[in-house]
């Protein structure tokens, strides 16, 4: 079992009367980079935050890291929030803090590191999703996407998770930023043996960077597997979506 | 410049309906009104001629694609659509291939009066359960906080005090003086005709100690610290900072929600005591002026005629009031859904809310403190 480190099974949601997920089971491998795929409002977005305990889902189970997430007490589940990293799609760095402070943030809580130290860290992590140390001072609200999303990104390996999940990273950014983007986070797969979850519209971003996907389409998963086979699927997104993939 | 215009006469026993230049939104309405005229069921037969046609846009292609239909469903009538330009049929293909696609869009059912008064009460009811939950998850982590000392953030409270109490210093203090003056000012008017001035020591002191000042600080927090925190949690909550802290796991309530609370707690009694020390100076104002009572005059009767139990009751009113305004203000900020609108309509709600919840919370106290002879 070890070698899976998100086993999603039977998972049910449904707001009010409206379903989302009928029963999707799927698995992610260690160190693997994950594609959850899809048509806009099948509920991707949805399912990443069922996996990282911002919404409850109505039946099934998800289990992350070996905890259960359906029944999990208050105490482990803030033990699993400092294992794992999130990159939400607008950032959400906290606006009253500056860059430096953001990333500095879940090691001032959670380590008894010294000032010095964690400021070697901030610093180091600024450099490795490749901002310029002279942003470090900047509020968020001063700089561009692009480096919002590497600040937030910072943010979310402050800890050195072993999980990391990606809400539509390249949303928003040019398509040279874009692609910078996937390069780092190729490197930083490499660099520091992550997984990585991500939700993607980029056909590129996921040309490029995913080892396995699922697709979701009408409440269930369509597909999951490697990128090779996906076009033998009769399904009308992956069809289009994948259509242009040959000539990439 | 284009010549555009419809031409409307018969070839061959048939209607023909000859569209040149350009068909666009601006000279729609003027075509149709040409063509409302017709009488289409003595006609055997009509040509839709775009073969002079040089440009059609969408809205003019959905007006062919109408005219054609309504047409047709004449079946006495043979329609023909003449075209070669490329361009205009493609756009006709594209209105043709949308609308065969879409249905009508489903008109929302009509909700009957019965109904809609059922469905409101029903979310009213929600409202309340979803209130009582938060309530509940407060006291759970204020058992947290009294668990051990170590859980307490210490600096998030000292910041939430400087900023939601320490700064209101100002604007209570004067409001309060104002108060005074104009309850002092009023009553003066009413004894000076009995001769009974140095009654207003007794009327200020014990309407000010005991009602006006809780009321009036719990007011004015209300308005200035209550709706902060709705906004502030609110824009917290669309730009997802409050989901970024979740994931991190620094739990919210013990974040943002507890040290507003407990600061509020703390600092509307020390606020209270600021509005009674005002308030009490602008009534010694205008009693100097108005009715010539000196201020040793005043201090000396004040502490004779008014008791002390009168200045705790209004003190002791401050943690309660404190607790309902950061509450709801905070849970109001909690309710804000992802659009900006719903922002200013929970800020409303909060401060409207919190005041009435305040003066409920003061008349049961009146009630309670009356009948318990305090």
């Amino acid at each position: 079992m070890m070698d899976n480190i998100i086993e999603v099974r039977g998972v049910k949601t449904s707001f009010e009367e409206r379903i989302i997920h009928d029963t999707l089971t799927l698995s992610i491998p260690k160190g693997s980079i994950y594609g959850l795929l899809g048509p806009s409002g099948c509920g991707k977005t949805t399912l990443l935050r069922e996996m990282v305990m911002l919404q409850e889902f109505s039946g099934g189970e998800i289990e992350i890291l070996g905890h259960k997430l359906g029944k999990i007490e208050y105490k482990e589940a803030m033990e699993l929030r400092q294992q794992w990293g999130v990159l939400f799609q607008s950032g959400a760095l906290f606006s009253s803090l500056s860059l430096k402070d953001n990333i500095a943030l879940p090691l001032v809580e959670y380590s008894d590191l010294s000032a010095a130290m964690i400021n070697e860290i901030v610093k180091f992590k600024i450099g490795i999703v490749g901002l310029k140390q002279e942003d470090a001072n900047l509020y968020p609200s001063q700089i561009s996407g692009g480096m919002r999303k590497k600040a937030a990104l910072a943010r979310a390996l402050a800890m050195d998770p072993k999980l990391l999940f990606l809400d539509e990273p390249t949303s928003g950014l040019d398509p040279i930023s874009a692609r910078e983007f996937d390069a780092l986070i190729l490197k930083l797969r490499s660099l520091l043996n992550l997984t990585i979850v991500m939700v993607s519209h980029d056909l590129q971003s996921v040309y490029d960077t995913l080892d396995k996907v699922a697709v979701i389409d009408n409440k269930k998963i369509i597909y999951e597997g490697d990128l090779k086979n996906i076009l033998s699927v009769e399904n009308k997104f992956i069809k289009t979506f994948f259509k242009g993939m040959g000539r990439i | 410049m284009h010549y555009s215009s419809l031409d409307i006469r018969h070839i061959d026993n048939r209607l023909s309906l000859k569209f040149r230049g350009e068909l666009t939104l601006y000279n729609l309405a003027k075509y149709q009104k040409d063509i409302d005229k017709l009488d289409f069921d003595k006609e055997h037969g009509v040509v839709l001629d775009l073969s002079q046609l040089t440009f059609l846009d969408t809205a003019g292609s959905i007006f062919l694609y109408n005219l054609k239909k309504k047409l047709q469903s004449n079946s006495s009538l043979h329609v023909d659509l003449l075209c070669d330009n490329s361009e205009v049929i493609d756009m006709l293909e594209l209105v043709m291939a949308q609308k065969i696609k879409f249905k009508d869009i489903l008109q929302p059912r009509k909700v009957g009066f019965l109904e809609n008064i059922g469905r409101i009460a029903y979310q009213n009811y929600l409202l309340f359960l979803s209130f009582m939950v938060f309530i509940g998850e407060l006291f759970a982590h204020k058992m947290y906080y009294l668990v051990s000392p170590k859980n307490i953030r210490f600096k998030e409270i000292a910041f939430e005090i400087n900023e939601s109490a320490i700064k209101a210093f100002g604007i209570v203090a004067l409001t309060s003086f104002l108060i005074g003056l104009v309850v002092a000012y009023q009553s003066a008017h009413q004894l000076k005709m009995y001769g009974a001035n140095i009654f207003i020591v007794e009327v200020l002191g014990i309407s000010v100690l005991r009602e006006l000042s809780p009321l009036i600080t719990a007011i004015v927090i209300a308005g200035r610290s209550g709706s902060a925190f709705t906004a502030q949690i609110g824009a917290m909550k669309i730009t997802q900072e409050l989901d970024a802290m979740q994931t991190m796991g620094f739990d919210p309530y013990r974040f943002l929600v507890m040290p507003k609370i407990v600061a509020l707690m703390i600092t509307l009694p020390i606020l209270i005591f600021v509005s009674d020390v005002m308030a009490i100076m602008g009534g010694m104002v205008v009693a100097n002026l108005e009715l010539n009572i000196t201020t040793n005059l005043f201090l000396d009767r004040f502490s004779d005629v008014v008791a002390l139990k009168h200045f705790f009751v209004g003190i002791a009113k401050g943690p309660f009031f404190a607790f309902l305004i950061a509450a709801i203000g905070i849970y109001r900020g909690m309710q804000v859904r992802d659009d900006t609108q719903s922002i200013g309509f929970n800020t409303t709600k909060s401060v409207v809310e919190s005041i009435f919840a305040v003066i409920i919370c003061d008349a049961v106290f009146s009630i309670a403190f009356t009948n318990l002879g305090i």
